[in-house]
C-alpha cells in the first residue's frame, strides 16, 4: 500500500508532542510573569501629572519632612495630599512666575483642585491605614522607596497582595526605630554601622527586628495576616 | 409573579390614572432641570420612562425581564456594570488610573479619612429625636442617638436611622416651580412681595391685615418657628394658622382637656412603674408615640432581672402591635371596646363618673387582674392611654392615675411641647370651610401632602382649586404639588438650621451637616419671606432668636456649647400641678358584636407615607407580618376562616403569598386591600395601614415597572369623623389576588424552641430552664473536648487579647427593627426590589424573627434578632473552596468579599441561614448622591458575592488601631456594633468575652444564656438570654388555648 | 432485522455477535458508517435539531454571564438548584463508560467490546456537560475558573483544600483526563483501519495522523495491550472515586438530608444505574438506525438490563436506609427531613422518584422485558428521569427546610434553568452524533477477537 506520509512524519509527530508540552508550560510561565509585570502593576512607571512635582528636589534638595505636606499620616488612614494652599505657602514668594507652576496658581485663584494622578492606588476593597504603620516603626521608605531620589513620583513596589504579605508574614525584617520612620537615608543595622535604640546597640536587623517587635507590641503574624486586617 | 401585576393594576384608584400629558410634563420638567452637573443624573432618571424600558426589552428576550427584575431603572446600568465586571475576567487586569483631588484650602479641624460626629436632632411629628451624625469629609454617612440627651440616651428609631437616605434621595424635589414650570427662589420672593403692578400676596395681604392669608403646617415644636409666627401675627393679625399631621394626637389633646381642663402633655416614668396598663398605647412600637426611644429604655430597664423587681405589663389593644407582643396579659379588643374596658377599670378603681358597662368574660378577667394589681401598687402603677384612642379613654386614664396617686410618681404633666396644641381634625376642617366660603386668598403649606392625606370627606383637592395663590414647601413633588401654584423644595433637616423640643421639652439646636444638595429652603426661610427680613438665612433666624432668649454673658460660648452638646442644658419643661376630674364623658358608642370596625394605623415602617420613597424602610420587614413593599389589611384568623378566604397551600414556606383581595367599604367609600390573617387581631375588625398608595412619588415609592402605586391608599376611606377607628364597615371578598413579598414564611417554632421562654414563677423555681430538653447538647463547652473535627483555635494560641462575642436579651427585644435599619445604613446593604424579595433574596444581614405560640385568637409572640452567630466551629468555613470566609484570630468569621467567587456553599451549610448573596447586581453603583452616603469603611459588594454580618469589623479595626497607637488594649465599650448602638432597649450587648468584667461576659454568665441550635455544636459567639414573662399568678386564664 | 431480535430457544443465551461475519465484512460494516459517501438523512435531522438546542444553551449562558445567577430560581435558603442537580446527574451518567471499558475489561467480559467504544464516548461527552455546571453556577465565574486551581498567584494565597468543591475540581478533571486517554488509545488501531480502508487521500491523511503511524506490528500490539491494561487499572478506582467525591459535597455538610455517611456508595450505585440507562438510550436507537443488531445483540441489552436491576436495587435500599436512619436517629431535624420528604411541599417529587427508580424498574425481573428493545428504551428513559428527580430531592428538599423555621423557603426554577438543562442535552446529542459519524462507534479491532476466525487462531 502506498505511503501517505514520508518518514519525516514520525519525527514531526514526536517533536510536536514535546513542542506542545513546552508551549503550554511556557505560556503558563509567561502569564505568571505578566501578572507581576509593571505593565499590570505600574511599578516604576511615573504617570503624567499636572505639575511635574519633584520629591527629589523638595525632600533631598530642600530637606522638607514628609509630614509637612502629608499632614495626616500619623493620625489617619489617609496620609493626605497637600492642599494647594500648602504649595502656595512657599510659591507665593518663590518661582512666583514659573510656567510650570501655573496650574498651582490657577488652582489657588480659581479654587479648583489640582487633579493629580494617583501613584499608589490600592483597590477599594483594601483598607490600608498609614497611621498604624508609621506608629509601629514601618518607614515611609520601606514601601515608597527613596522618594528623595525620584524626580517624578512612581511606585517603588507592586502593591500586590503577596508584596503586602511579604512584610505582614515577617515584619521583624523591616521594622525600624520610630525616630527613623520618616528618614529616607536610614540603613538597616550591620556590624559596620550599628543602630542604637534606647541606649542599646544592634548589629543586625534580626536582633533589632525582634527587639522592636516587643517594644512596639506588634500583634502576632497570625493576627496581622487575618483577612479582616485589610479586607471588610 | 404575573398575578402581582393583575392585582396591582386592579388596584389603581381611579384618581391615580394620570393623563399622558402629566407624564410628558414630567419628562420635560426633568429635562428643563437638566443643567450642568445635574444633566447625566437626569438621564439616569429618564431611563425609567416607558420608551427607554422598551429599548431595554428589545435588548433582551422579552420574557427575560419577567423572571429577572423586570426592566427597571437600574436594569440597563446593572448590565453595563455586569459587562464591566466581565471585562475584569483575566487575572492580570490593569487597574485604571485614578485621579485624586486635594483641597485647595483645607479646613483646619479636618483630618482626611477620620470621621467627625456632630450633634443635632430630627424633628418627627413635632418632637425632636436627638442625634449624633457621623460625617466623613463633611458628608453625613450614619445617624446615631445622642447619648447625652435624655430623650435618646444614645439610641434611635427606624425613622431616624433611615432619614439619611431621604437626604441623599435623588428623587427629592430639586427646584422651585411655578405652575409646574421651573422657576427660582428669587422669582418666588419677588413675585410674593411685588408692590408695583398687581401686588404680590405679601403686599396684598398687608393691606388686608392678612384676612385672606392662611398657613397650614404639620406639628412642630420649634421655638424659633413660634417666634416667627408671633412676629407674623403682628403684621397679619387676621391671618390664621392651621395644623394638620395625618398621624395626629387629637384623642390625647381632647382627653387632656376633658380630664385636666387644659392641654397638657403627659410625661411617663416607666422605670418607676411596677405595673403598667396600656389602653391601646403602643409606646413600644414607634416614634409616633412621643418619647418612644426613652420610654422603651425605661420600661425594659425593669425587665432585665438585674435585681430590680420585674414590672408587670397589661395591654388591651385594638390592633396587634409589638407593644402587645411584650405584654404579660394581652387583651385583643375592638377600639370601641377599649373604651368600655377603660370605664370598667376606672369604675373598679373607684373613679367617679366612669359609668357601668357590660364586658365579656375574657375582658372582665383582664380588668379584674389589672385593677387588683394597680390597687396593690398604688403610686407605683401606671395607666397609659393610646395616642389613637378616644378622648374618653385618655381622660379615664388620667383620672385613674390621679385616683391611684400615680400622678407625680409615674406620670407628670407639662405644657404642650408643640408650638400649637390644637386638634388637627378641627383645624383642617376650619381651613377647608374658610376656603369653600371664599375667605382664603393665599395658602402656605409648610411640609405635608394634604391632597393625599387630608381627611377624604373634606375634599381638600377641590378646595385647593379655589385658592388664588397656593404655596407648598416640601421635600418631594407629591400629589399636592400638582395643585399648587408655587412649589418650593424643602431643605432636609440635615441641611438646615432649626430647633426642636423633645417629648420632655428639652430643646435641641438643629445644625446642618451639609449644604443643601438641591438648594432646598427651610420653613424658617419661607416664613421670613412674609416678614420684614425676607433675605434672612435660617442660621441668622435661629441664632438670632436664641440671642434674644439667652440671658447672661457670653452668648457665643453658650451657643457653641449648646450646638455642640445637642441640647440646651436644663431646658426640660417643668411639671405642672394638675388635678384630674372626670367631667361628663361622651356616651360610648355601642358597637354591635357582629359590626365590623375599621381601624387606621400608621404603617410600621412607612409611617404616614412620608417615607414612601425610602428603600431601606420599604425593605424593612413590618415587625408582625414580615411583609415588605406593601401594606396589608389585618383581620383575625377567625374572620378569614368565616369569609373562606383563600389560604395559599402550604403557606408555611412562601416568600410570596398570593392573598385574596378584600373590598372594604367604610362610610360609603371603597378600597381594595390584600388581607392578612394576623394572629391576635380582634375579631370583627379590620386594621388599615396609612401611607401607601401614593401616585406621585419617587422611583422607589411607586412600582415603576407596573407603573402603579405601591399598596393601597387607606386615606381614601379615612373620614374626618373617624380618624383612627369607626364602626359599620363592610368587608367583601373579591376573587382578585395580590402577591406580597414576605421575608418570613413560617411563624411557628415547630417544637424547635429557637426562643426559650419561662415565667418569673417558674424561673424562680428552675433557673436552668434554658438548658432543658437539650440532652444532645455537648455539656462541656471547652475546646479540650475531642468532640469536633474543627481546629482547636484557642488551644493553638488564638484569641490572645480579644475574643469577640454578643449576647441578645430576648426579654428586652421589642422587635422594633431599629437594629435592622441601623445595620442597613452602617454596612452599605443594597435595597432589594419586591420581586427579588418574593424570590427569597432579601439582603438584611440582621433579621428579627417573629414567632407566635398558642391560641391563634390571642397568641404569645416572641422576637428574636438573628445576626451572624460567628460560630466557633463554623460550618461555613471549611466548605468555601477559595477560603473567602475564614476564622479570624479574634474569633470572627471573616467574610472576604473580594475573594468570594459565589458558590453559595457556605450559605447552604449555615444552620442559621444568616448569609446573604448578591444574586444580581443589587448595589447601586450609579446614583451619585447615593455614593456620597456610603460608609467608606465598608466595601460595596458587587454581583455574585456572598455577604454577612461580621460584628461591624470596621468598627473593631478602628478601635483597635486607636488603642494600639496608645499601646493599650481596647476597652469595654470602645467597640459598639451598629445594631447595639441603635437598640432602644439595650437588648444587644457586644464585647470581649476574654474580659470577665465586660458587659457581655457578665450577661453570658447568666444561667438564662443559651446558644441557638447548641446541639449542632457550632458553639456560636452570639448567644441569647432566655425570655422571662411575669404573668399575674392570680389571673383567671381563659379556656385552655389549643396550640397553634 | 426482525429475526435478529428473535429470542433463541429457552436456556440458550443470545450470541454477542451475529452469525456469518469474517474480518472483511466486519470491517466494511463498521468502517462503512464513517467512510460512506452518503450520510443518512436522519443524521442531518438529529444534528440540526441538536445544533438548535445547543444554540439555546449558549443564549442561556450568555444571558447568565450578563445578568448573574439571579436569573435562576435559586435563593436563600436554597442556594443550589438546577445547576448542581444537573451536574450530579451528568457526572453519574458519565460512569457507565469507564465501568464497561475498565472494570469489565479486567473481568474479561467479552460482551463489553461492542458497546465500550461509544459508552466511553458517552462518558466523555457527559462529563463535559457536567463540568460546565460547577463553573457557571458560581457568582463570579470569571474568577472561579482560575481561583479554584492552585497556582502561585500574586495574592500569595491558595485555594482551601478542605473544601469538597476543590476535591470535585480534581476528581472530575482527573476522571475526564483518564477516560479521554483510555478512549484515545483504544481508537488508535481503529483509526489505522479507517486510514487503510479510506478511499480518498485527504481522508487517509486525516485518519493517518490520528492513527499516529500505527502499523499493527507485534511491537505495537504489545505496547498497546500494556498501555490499555495499565489505563484500565488506573480508571477502575476512578469509577468509584469520582461520584464518591461528588457525594461528599453533600455528605460533609450539616444539613439534614445531606449529612449522611452512606452517600458515597449510594451515589456510585445511582451513577452506574443512570449510566447504563443512558447506554441503552443511546445503543437501542443506534443499532436500529445503523442496523447494528448483529454487533449490539439482545445479549448486550439483557446484560445492561441486569446491571440496571442490580444497581437499581442498591439505590432502592439506599432510599429505604435514608428513611430508616432518619427515624432511627430520633433526631428532631432528621425526623422533620423525613416528614418533609413524604409530606412536604415537594413530596410529589419524592413519590415520582420512588415510582421511577424503584417501582417501574421491577419490570426488569422479566426476561421478556429485558429482551424487548423498545421496553428497555422506555424503561431507561424513566430511570434517568428518576435519577434526575433523586438529585433534585436531595439538593432542593434538604435545603428548603433546614434548622430554623423562620428561614424556611421555597424554590421555583425559572425558564433559564430549564433552557440550560435542555441545552446541555442538545450539546450532548450533538457531540455524540458527530462522534458516530466521524469515528468508529464500535471497536473494530476488538470485535475481530470475537470472530470465529479469531478463536481458530488460538
Amino acid at each position: 500500500m502506498a505511503q501517505i506520509f514520508n518518514r519525516s512524519a514520525n519525527t514531526l509527530a514526536r517533536a510536536s508532542i514535546l513542542g506542545a508540552i513546552l508551549l503550554i508550560s511556557a505560556s503558563g510561565a509567561a502569564l505568571l510573569k505578566l501578572q507581576r509585570s509593571p505593565y499590570v502593576t505600574n511599578q516604576h512607571i511615573a504617570p503624567e501629572q499636572p505639575v511635574p512635582f519633584s520629591h527629589q528636589h523638595h525632600v533631598a534638595g530642600l530637606g522638607l519632612d514628609c509630614r509637612y505636606c502629608h499632614t495626616s499620616v500619623e493620625q489617619s488612614s489617609f496620609a493626605g495630599i497637600p492642599p494647594t494652599k500648602t504649595c502656595m505657602n512657599c510659591h507665593a514668594q518663590i518661582w512666583t512666575s514659573a510656567d510650570l507652576l501655573h496650574p498651582v496658581r490657577y488652582s489657588f485663584q480659581s479654587g479648583e483642585s489640582l487633579q493629580w494622578t494617583r501613584v499608589h492606588d490600592l483597590p477599594d476593597f483594601v483598607y490600608f491605614n498609614h497611621s498604624i504603620h508609621v506608629n509601629k516603626g514601618v518607614g515611609c521608605e520601606s514601601c515608597h522607596g527613596r522618594v528623595d531620589q525620584m524626580p517624578l513620583m512612581y511606585a517603588e513596589n507592586t502593591l500586590q497582595m503577596e508584596w503586602c504579605l511579604s512584610c505582614h508574614r515577617e515584619p521583624e525584617k523591616f521594622l525600624r526605630p520610630k525616630s527613623q520612620v520618616f528618614s529616607m537615608t536610614y540603613q538597616q543595622p550591620t556590624p559596620e554601622n550599628p543602630v542604637e535604640v534606647n541606649g542599646r546597640k544592634f548589629l543586625s536587623q534580626a536582633e533589632l527586628g525582634q527587639y522592636l517587635k516587643d517594644q512596639y507590641h506588634l500583634r502576632t503574624v497570625r493576627d496581622i495576616t487575618s483577612c479582616s486586617t485589610c479586607h471588610r | 409573579m404575573s398575578n402581582t401585576k393583575d392585582s396591582n393594576s386592579n388596584l389603581i384608584p381611579v384618581d391615580a390614572i394620570q393623563p399622558a400629558r402629566l407624564e410628558l410634563d414630567a419628562v420635560r420638567q426633568k429635562l428643563s432641570e437638566a443643567s450642568g452637573p445635574k444633566f447625566w443624573r437626569t438621564l439616569d432618571e429618564l431611563s425609567d420612562r416607558r420608551e427607554f424600558g422598551e429599548l431595554l426589552e428589545r435588548e433582551f428576550p422579552r420574557q427575560a425581564s419577567e423572571w429577572v427584575d423586570p426592566v427597571s431603572r437600574r436594569g440597563f446600568l446593572k448590565l453595563a456594570g455586569a459587562s464591566m465586571a466581565l471585562a475584569g475576567l483575566a487575572g492580570c487586569t490593569k487597574q485604571p488610573l485614578e485621579q485624586i483631588l486635594p483641597y485647595v484650602r483645607q479646613p483646619e479641624e479636618l483630618i482626611p479619612g477620620k470621621p467627625v460626629f456632630y450633634a443635632t436632632a430630627m424633628p418627627f411629628a413635632g418632637h425632636a429625636v436627638p442625634l449624633l451624625v457621623e460625617t466623613h469629609e463633611y458628608r453625613p454617612t450614619k445617624i446615631e442617638g445622642n447619648p447625652q440627651h435624655p430623650a435618646s440616651l444614645g439610641s434611635t428609631d427606624i425613622f431616624a436611622q433611615a432619614s439619611i437616605l431621604n437626604l441623599y434621595d435623588p428623587d427629592r424635589s430639586t427646584s422651585v416651580t411655578f405652575m409646574g414650570e421651573p422657576s427660582t427662589w428669587a422669582n418666588f420672593v419677588g413675585e410674593l412681595r411685588r408692590e408695583v403692578g398687581a401686588p404680590g400676596v405679601v403686599s396684598r395681604q398687608k393691606a388686608l391685615r392678612g384676612a385672606g392669608l392662611r398657613f397650614l403646617c404639620g406639628s412642630t415644636s420649634s421655638p424659633t418657628f413660634a417666634a416667627q409666627m408671633k412676629a407674623l401675627q403682628q403684621q397679619f393679625p387676621q391671618a390664621k394658622w392651621h395644623w394638620y399631621e395625618p398621624v395626629h394626637r387629637d384623642g390625647v389633646r381632647a382627653g387632656s382637656k376633658l380630664a385636666l381642663g387644659g392641654y397638657y402633655d403627659a410625661v411617663y416614668k416607666f422605670d418607676a412603674a411596677d405595673v403598667v396598663v396600656s389602653l391601646d398605647a403602643d409606646f413600644l412600637s414607634g416614634a409616633w408615640f412621643p418619647g418612644f426611644v426613652r420610654y422603651a429604655r425605661d420600661f425594659m430597664s425593669r425587665r432585665k432581672l438585674d435585681g430590680r423587681e420585674m414590672n408587670r405589663f397589661y395591654v388591651a389593644e385594638s390592633s396587634p402591635s409589638t407593644t402587645g407582643a411584650k405584654a404579660d396579659h394581652r387583651l385583643p379588643a375592638r377600639a370601641a371596646d377599649i373604651e368600655k374596658i377603660a370605664r370598667a377599670l376606672a369604675a373598679k378603681l373607684g373613679v367617679a363618673g366612669a359609668g357601668a358597662v357590660q364586658l365579656t368574660q375574657e375582658q372582665q378577667n383582664w380588668v379584674d387582674a389589672a385593677a387588683a394589681d394597680l390597687m396593690q401598687h398604688r403610686g407605683k402603677g401606671l395607666v397609659v392611654p393610646g395616642v389613637f384612642q378616644s378622648a374618653a379613654v385618655n381622660a379615664l386614664a388620667h383620672a385613674i392615675n390621679a385616683a391611684l396617686g400615680n400622678t407625680g410618681q409615674t406620670v407628670s404633666y407639662i405644657d404642650p411641647v408643640e408650638v400649637a396644641a390644637v386638634e388637627h381634625g378641627h383645624s383642617i376642617r376650619e381651613l377647608v370651610d374658610d376656603v369653600n366660603a371664599g375667605r382664603v386668598d393665599a395658602l402656605v403649606m409648610i411640609g405635608g401632602n394634604p391632597v393625599y392625606d387630608a381627611p377624604v370627606d373634606l375634599e381638600f383637592e377641590k378646595a385647593l382649586g379655589k385658592i388664588k395663590v397656593a404655596i407648598q414647601l416640601s421635600l418631594y413633588r407629591n400629589e399636592t404639588t400638582d395643585h399648587v401654584h408655587w412649589h418650593i423644595p424643602a431643605a432636609h433637616y440635615l441641611e438646615s438650621w432649626s430647633d426642636a423640643r423633645a417629648y420632655d421639652g428639652t430643646v435641641t439646636i438643629i445644625q446642618p451637616m451639609i449644604r443643601p444638595l438641591y438648594d432646598g429652603k427651610s420653613a424658617h426661610e419661607l416664613l421670613a419671606v412674609f416678614g420684614d427680613n425676607p433675605g434672612a438665612s435660617d442660621y441668622e433666624l435661629v441664632r438670632g432668636y436664641w440671642k434674644t432668649q439667652h440671658t447672661g454673658a457670653d452668648f457665643d460660648m453658650w451657643w457653641k456649647r449648646t450646638v455642640h452638646d445637642g441640647q440646651i442644658a436644663g431646658s426640660a419643661s417643668p411639671a405642672r400641678q394638675v388635678s384630674a376630674r372626670l367631667a361628663a364623658l361622651p356616651a360610648p358608642e355601642n358597637a354591635g358584636a357582629e359590626d365590623i370596625e375599621i381601624v387606621f394605623r400608621p404603617d410600621p415602617t412607612i409611617y404616614d407615607g412620608s417615607f414612601i420613597n425610602n428603600g431601606w424602610l420599604q425593605t424593612t420587614p413590618k415587625p408582625l407580618t414580615h411583609n415588605t413593599w406593601d401594606n396589608v389589611a389585618m383581620i383575625s384568623p377567625a374572620m378569614a376562616q368565616r369569609m373562606k378566604l383563600d389560604q395559599v397551600k402550604d403557606q408555611a414556606d412562601h416568600q410570596s403569598d398570593a392573598q385574596n383581595i378584600l373590598e372594604i367599604e367604610f362610610q360609603g367609600r371603597k378600597v381594595e386591600v390584600p388581607y392578612w390573617a394576623q394572629p391576635g387581631h380582634p375579631d370583627y375588625a379590620v386594621t388599615l395601614f396609612l401611607g401607601y398608595g401614593q401616585t406621585r412619588t419617587g422611583r422607589t415609592g411607586r412600582d415603576a415597572d407596573a407603573n402603579t402605586s405601591r399598596g393601597y391608599n387607606a386615606y381614601s376611606v379615612r373620614p374626618v369623623s373617624a380618624q383612627y377607628s369607626g364602626g359599620a364597615g363592610k368587608v367583601v371578598r373579591t376573587d382578585k389576588y395580590w402577591s406580597l413579598a414576605v421575608t418570613q414564611g413560617h411563624f411557628s417554632m415547630d417544637g424547635r424552641e429557637p426562643v426559650k421562654v419561662s415565667t418569673l414563677e417558674e424561673y424562680s423555681k428552675n433557673h436552668n430552664f434554658a438548658h432543658e430538653h437539650r440532652e444532645e447538647e455537648p455539656h462541656d463547652q471547652s475546646d479540650s473536648k475531642p468532640e469536633s473535627l474543627y481546629p482547636k483555635y484557642s488551644e493553638s494560641g488564638w484569641y490572645k487579647d480579644y475574643s469577640w462575642g454578643m449576647a441578645i436579651d430576648l426579654n428586652s427585644c421589642i422587635g422594633c427593627q431599629t437594629c435592622v435599619v441601623a445595620c442597613h445604613a452602617e454596612n452599605n446593604i443594597p435595597v432589594i426590589p419586591k420581586d427579588q424579595i418574593q424570590r427569597g433574596r432579601e439582603m438584611q444581614w440582621l433579621r428579627v424573627d417573629t414567632y407566635y405560640e398558642g391560641d391563634a385568637a390571642n397568641p404569645s409572640a416572641y422576637f428574636q434578632p438573628v445576626p451572624c452567630m460567628q460560630c466557633e466551629n463554623a460550618p461555613c468555613e471549611p466548605v468555601c473552596p477559595v477560603g473567602a470566609t475564614v476564622h479570624s484570630t479574634e474569633g470572627l468569621n471573616d467574610m472576604v468579599y473580594n475573594r468570594c467567587v459565589g458558590t453559595r456553599y457556605c450559605s447552604n451549610n449555615c444552620p442559621y441561614k444568616v448569609r446573604r448573596f448578591n444574586f444580581l447586581l443589587f448595589s447601586d453603583f450609579d446614583t451619585p448622591s447615593l455614593k456620597m452616603m456610603r460608609n467608606p469603611d465598608v466595601t460595596v459588594r458587587s454581583r455574585g458575592v456572598m455577604e454577612k454580618c461580621t460584628y461591624c469589623v470596621q468598627r473593631i479595626s478602628e478601635a483597635r488601631i486607636a488603642a494600639e497607637k496608645e499601646d493599650r488594649l481596647i476597652r469595654d465599650g470602645d467597640v459598639v456594633t451598629a445594631c447595639q448602638q441603635a437598640c432602644p432597649t439595650e437588648a444587644i450587648i457586644f464585647g470581649n468575652i476574654n474580659d470577665p468584667n465586660s458587659r457581655v461576659s457578665k450577661l453570658k454568665a447568666s444561667e438564662r444564656n443559651y446558644a441557638l441550635l447548641a446541639e449542632l455544636n457550632t458553639r456560636p459567639r452570639t448567644t441569647y438570654i432566655a425570655a422571662v414573662e411575669n404573668p399575674n399568678p392570680a389571673f383567671k386564664s381563659p379556656a385552655p388555648a389549643e396550640k397553634a | 432485522m426482525q429475526d435478529v431480535d428473535q429470542l433463541p430457544p429457552k436456556g440458550v443465551r443470545p450470541p454477542i455477535i451475529g452469525p456469518g461475519y469474517n474480518l472483511g465484512t466486519l470491517n466494511d460494516r463498521i468502517a462503512g458508517i464513517v467512510l460512506t459517501k452518503h450520510t443518512p438523512v436522519f443524521w442531518f435531522a438529529v444534528v440540526g435539531l441538536a445544533v438548535m438546542i445547543f444554540g439555546m444553551l449558549n443564549t442561556a449562558i450568555a444571558y447568565l454571564f450578563a445578568k448573574g445567577v439571579g436569573i435562576w430560581g435559586i435563593n436563600i435558603p436554597v442556594g443550589w438548584g438546577f445547576a448542581i442537580v444537573n451536574f450530579v446527574w451528568w457526572v453519574g451518567i458519565g460512569h457507565a463508560g469507564t465501568l464497561i471499558s475498565a472494570i469489565l475489561l479486567l473481568f474479561k467480559q467479552s460482551w463489553r467490546t461492542s458497546i465500550n467504544r461509544f459508552a466511553e464516548g458517552m462518558t466523555i461527552f457527559a462529563v463535559m456537560q457536567a463540568g460546565l455546571f460547577p463553573l457557571i453556577h458560581t457568582g463570579r465565574p470569571w474568577l472561579a475558573f482560575y481561583w479554584l486551581f492552585p497556582y502561585p498567584n500574586s495574592m500569595g494565597v491558595w485555594p482551601q483544600f478542605r473544601s469538597p468543591l476543590i476535591w470535585d475540581v480534581f476528581a472530575v478533571s482527573t476522571y475526564f483526563t483518564v477516560s479521554f486517554l483510555f478512549w484515545g488509545i483504544g481508537l488508535i488501531p481503529d483509526f489505522a483501519t479507517l486510514r487503510d480502508s479510506a478511499k480518498t487521500l485527504a481522508v487517509r491523511r486525516i485518519y493517518g495522523m490520528l492513527a499516529m503511524g500505527w502499523r499493527g506490528s507485534s511491537r505495537h500490539w504489545n505496547r498497546y495491550e500494556t498501555a490499555y491494561m495499565l489505563l484500565a487499572g488506573l480508571a477502575t478506582p476512578l469509577v468509584l472515586s469520582v461520584h464518591s467525591v461528588v457525594s461528599l459535597d453533600f455528605a460533609v455538610s450539616v444539613i439534614p438530608g445531606w449529612h449522611t455517611t452512606f452517600f458515597p456508595p449510594y451515589f456510585v450505585a445511582g451513577a452506574i444505574y443512570s449510566g447504563f440507562a443512558m447506554v441503552l438510550i443511546l445503543a437501542i436507537p443506534f443499532r436500529y438506525l445503523y442496523g447494528m443488531q448483529d454487533f449490539i445483540t439482545l445479549r448486550h441489552l439483557q446484560n445492561c438490563g441486569k446491571l440496571m436491576l442490580a444497581t437499581g436495587m442498591i439505590v432502592a435500599y439506599a432510599y429505604g436506609l435514608e428513611m430508616f436512619m432518619g427515624w432511627y436517629s430520633h433526631d428532631k431535624y432528621e425526623l422533620a427531613m423525613v416528614h418533609n420528604r413524604l409530606h412536604g411541599p415537594y413530596s410529589h417529587y419524592y413519590w415520582m422518584l420512588v415510582l421511577c427508580n424503584i417501582i417501574i424498574p421491577q419490570a426488569l425481573w422479566s426476561n421478556k422485558v429485558r429482551s424487548t428493545p423498545w421496553m428497555l428504551f422506555v424503561l431507561a428513559c424513566v430511570v434517568n428521569a428518576g435519577m434526575w428527580l433523586e438529585r433534585f430531592v436531595i439538593v432542593v428538599m434538604s435545603l428548603q427546610r433546614d434548622f430554623v423555621p423562620s428561614s424556611w423557603g421555597m424554590y421555583w426554577f425559572t425558564k433559564w434553568d430549564v433552557m440550560t438543562f435542555v441545552g446541555t442535552m442538545g450539546f450532548f446529542t450533538l457531540l455524540f452524533f458527530l462522534f458516530i459519524r466521524f469515528m468508529p462507534a464500535i471497536a473494530i479491532t476488538e470485535m475481530r477477537t470475537l470472530l470465529p476466525q479469531a478463536k481458530v487462531k488460538e
